[in-house]
C-alpha cells in the first residue's frame, strides 16, 4: 500500500490511520488475492446448497436397510449410511441446512451487536450501563450451556439455534464496536460535526458508524465459521436439527460408531466443514489486511 | 456593544471518578480550566490567543463553540446569548478549524459529501446549487476541483487543513476559531494557510480567533493578542504594542523563550523557572507569582486585575504600569 505524502503529519503520532474506507471507489477490486480465493470457495458451497436437488443423484432421505453401510461404488459415490441412505446426496442436501443457519447465525448477532455496541459507546451513561451489563450477564454463562438451555426452552429447530446464537454472539460485536466508537467519538471530525450543529443521530449514522463498521466486517467471516461449527457440534450432541434431515454435524455423529470399518462416513462431512471454514477464514483474513490497516 | 462579547467566562471540569470520590466521602476535585476571562471582539477583527499548553486556550475555544459547557459567565454574539443551549442557526455562526488535519476529517467521506451534507442540513443554498457552492468553496480555499472526489487519506496535511477551513466556511460563519490550526503542519505549509486565513478575514469580514502557542504565528495574523496563563488573561493588547513593549512578566518571559534567528542560547538557560503550578492548587494572590522574577509581598496577597490605561491596553500585574499611566 502506498502512503499519501504525509510528511507534515510526522509530528502527530497519536492517531492511527484507519484502513481503507469501504466507501473508497473500487475498494472491492483492490482486495488481496485470498479474498477472491476464499469467496470462490464459499460461493461454490452456496451454489451447491442452491442446486442440491439437481446435483444429488439420489433422494437423501430414502431408506434402504438392505443396502446399509455400503462401500463407495458407482451408484453410491460415498457409500451408504447405517439406514442405507446415499451419503453423497445427503452431503449435498446438508449444505441447504448448514449454510443458511451458519450465515444467519452469524449475521443476526452481527447486526444486533453492532447496533447495540454503537449505541452504548456513543450515548454512554445509562444506555452504556444497561447494554454492557447485559453483555456481562450473557458472558457470565458458559456458552454451550446457555445455547443448550435456550434450545430446550424454544424447542429444537433451525429458528431456535439462530436465536440462541444471536443471544450469545452479539456480545462480541457489541464490545468490539463499542470500543471503536469510544475511540472515534473523541476525534476532531466528530467535534467538527457537533460544532456544525448536526444532530446526534446524524453524527452517529454519518460520521461514526461508517468508520467503525469495518471491525464488524472483518470479524463476520470468522464468526460464520464458528456458527457453522457450532451447529455441527450441537447436531453432534443431538441438539441441532432433528433427524432425518441431513446435516453435517449429525452425519459425523451418525458415522462415528463405524469409524473403524467405514471411516469416510464421519470423515468426509468433517472435511466438507473444514473446506467451508477455510474459505471463510481466507475472506476474513484478506478483509482484515485491507480494512484494518 | 461589541460583536462578540466574552464576559467573565469560567469553565470547570470534574477530575477523576465521581463515584470513587463519593465512596471516599470527598467532593471530587474540580479543575478550573478557564477562570473568569473577559474580552470583546469587533466584526472583522482578528484576535490571537497565546499561552503554554494547559493554559486553557483550547478550552476557551471549545466553550465559545459550545463543545464544552460554561460554568458561569456569558458569551454573546451580535447581542444573542450563547452560554446556554444554542439552536442550529446560532451554532452555524461560530465555526472552528481544528489542530490535527489527520483526525479532523471524516475518513470515509469525500470532500464533496462532507461539504454538501452541511449545505443540505443547514439549507445554506437551494438543493440544486449545492454542487456549485462546493466548487466555490474549493476556489475560496485555493484547492483544485478534482479534490472534491478525494478521500482525506489521499490528501496532504496542507490540503486537508484547507478542506477543514472550507468545511468551516461552508456554513457562512461570522466567527472563525482556528485552534492551533497550523501547529501540525510543516513550516513551509504554514505560511500559505496563514495567508489564506488572513485573506478570508479581509474578503468575508470574518472575526478570527487564532489560538496558538507560537508567538510568531499569532503576531502574523492578529490585530490584538490575549496572553493566557493558567486559565486567565494576563495581558490583552494590540499586537504591535504587545510585541514592542510587553508589560506582563509572563509575556516578557514568553518572548524571551521564543527562538530567535542568530541568537545562541545555552542549554538550560530559560526565562521561566519551573513548571506552571497545578490548576487544581493555585497559589495565593497572583497565580504567576511562584515563577515571577518581580514577585513581591503584594503579589502574595492581592490577585492583580486585568487593567491598564485604556480598554485596549490591559495587563494583570501590579508592576505592569507606572502609577501615572493608569487613569483613576
Amino acid at each position: 500500500m502506498t502512503l499519501p505524502p504525509t510528511s507534515s503529519l510526522d509530528a502527530v503520532p497519536e492517531v492511527i490511520e484507519p484502513g481503507a474506507a469501504l466507501t473508497e471507489p473500487g475498494i472491492w477490486k483492490k482486495m488481496p488475492k485470498k479474498v477472491y480465493v476464499g469467496a470462490g470457495i464459499v460461493a461454490l458451497y452456496i451454489l451447491i446448497a442452491i442446486f442440491a436437488p439437481l446435483l444429488a443423484p439420489l433422494d437423501p432421505l430414502e431408506i434402504n436397510p438392505v443396502n446399509k453401510l455400503a462401500s463407495p461404488s458407482a451408484e453410491h459415490w460415498l457409500g451408504t449410511d447405517e439406514l442405507g441412505r446415499d451419503v453423497f446426496s445427503r452431503l449435498l442436501y446438508a449444505a441447504r441446512v448448514d449454510i443458511p443457519i451458519g450465515f444467519l447465525g452469524a449475521l443476526l448477532p452481527a447486526i444486533v451487536g453492532t447496533i447495540l455496541g454503537a449505541l452504548a459507546g456513543f450515548f454512554g451513561r445509562w444506555v452504556d450501563t444497561a447494554i454492557m451489563r447485559t453483555a456481562d450477564v450473557v458472558q457470565a454463562f458458559p456458552a454451550y450451556i446457555l445455547v443448550i438451555v435456550l434450545v430446550f426452552a424454544l424447542g429444537q429447530g433451525a429458528g431456535s439455534i439462530i436465536i440462541a446464537f444471536t443471544v450469545l454472539a452479539w456480545v462480541i460485536y457489541a464490545r468490539i464496536i463499542r470500543s471503536e466508537v469510544l475511540r472515534v467519538k473523541d476525534l476532531d471530525y466528530i467535534h467538527a460535526a457537533r460544532v456544525a450543529g448536526l444532530s446526534r443521530l446524524r453524527i452517529l449514522r454519518v460520521h461514526v458508524f461508517p468508520n467503525v463498521i469495518n471491525q464488524t466486517l472483518v470479524y463476520l467471516p470468522n464468526d460464520i465459521v464458528f456458527a457453522t461449527l457450532g451447529l455441527a457440534a450441537f447436531s453432534f450432541l443431538g441438539l441441532g436439527i432433528p433427524p432425518p434431515t441431513a446435516e453435517w454435524g449429525a452425519m459425523i455423529a451418525d458415522g462415528q460408531p463405524f469409524i473403524r470399518t467405514n471411516w469416510w462416513l464421519a470423515t468426509v462431512p468433517g472435511l466438507v466443514i473444514v473446506g467451508l471454514g477455510l474459505g471463510l477464514s481466507l475472506v476474513g483474513e484478506g478483509l482484515e489486511e485491507r480494512l484494518r490497516a | 456593544m461589541s460583536f462578540l462579547e466574552v464576559t467573565d467566562v469560567t469553565v470547570r471540569f470534574t477530575v477523576g471518578s465521581r463515584l470513587a470520590a463519593r465512596i471516599k466521602g470527598e467532593k471530587p476535585p474540580i479543575l478550573t480550566a478557564v477562570d473568569g476571562i473577559s474580552f470583546e471582539a469587533e466584526r472583522g477583527e482578528s484576535i490571537g490567543i497565546v499561552g503554554e499548553s494547559g493554559c486553557g486556550k483550547s478550552t476557551l475555544a471549545k466553550a465559545i463553540t459550545g463543545l464544552v459547557p460554561v460554568a458561569s459567565g456569558s458569551i454573546s454574539l451580535d447581542g444573542r446569548e450563547l452560554a446556554g443551549k444554542r439552536d442550529q442557526a446560532l451554532r452555524r455562526r461560530i465555526q472552528m478549524v481544528f489542530q490535527d488535519p489527520s483526525s479532523s476529517l471524516n475518513p470515509s467521506l469525500t470532500v464533496e459529501k462532507m461539504l454538501s451534507e452541511l449545505l443540505r442540513v443547514h439549507q445554506v443554498v437551494p438543493r440544486d446549487e449545492i454542487a456549485d457552492r462546493c466548487a466555490e468553496l474549493m476556489d475560496l480555499v485555493e484547492l483544485p476541483q478534482s479534490l472534491l472526489e478525494a478521500l482525506p487519506r489521499r490528501m496532504s496535511g496542507g490540503q486537508r487543513q484547507r478542506v477543514g477551513i472550507a468545511r468551516a466556511l461552508a456554513l457562512e460563519p461570522d466567527v472563525l476559531i482556528a485552534d492551533e490550526s497550523v501547529a501540525a503542519l510543516d513550516v513551509s505549509v504554514q505560511a500559505p494557510i496563514l495567508n489564506l486565513l488572513n485573506s478570508l478575514r479581509d474578503n468575508l469580514g470574518l472575526t478570527l480567533m487564532f489560538i496558538s502557542h507560537d508567538l510568531a504565528v499569532v503576531r502574523y495574523v492578529s490585530d490584538r493578542v490575549i496572553v493566557m496563563y493558567l486559565g486567565t488573561a494576563v495581558e490583552d493588547r494590540p499586537t504591535a504594542q504587545l510585541f514592542d513593549d510587553p508589560r506582563h512578566p509572563y509575556t516578557k518571559a514568553l518572548m524571551a523563550a521564543a527562538p530567535k534567528f542568530g541568537v545562541k542560547k545555552a542549554p538550560g538557560e530559560s526565562a521561566l523557572k519551573g513548571e506552571p503550578p497545578s490548576a487544581l492548587n493555585l497559589p495565593s494572590g497572583c497565580r504567576f507569582r511562584p515563577r515571577c522574577p518581580l514577585a513581591a509581598d503584594i503579589c502574595e496577597q492581592i490577585e492583580p486585575d486585568l487593567i491598564g490605561p485604556s480598554e485596549t491596553q490591559r495587563a494583570a500585574c501590579h508592576f505592569a504600569w507606572e502609577e501615572n499611566e493608569i487613569p483613576a
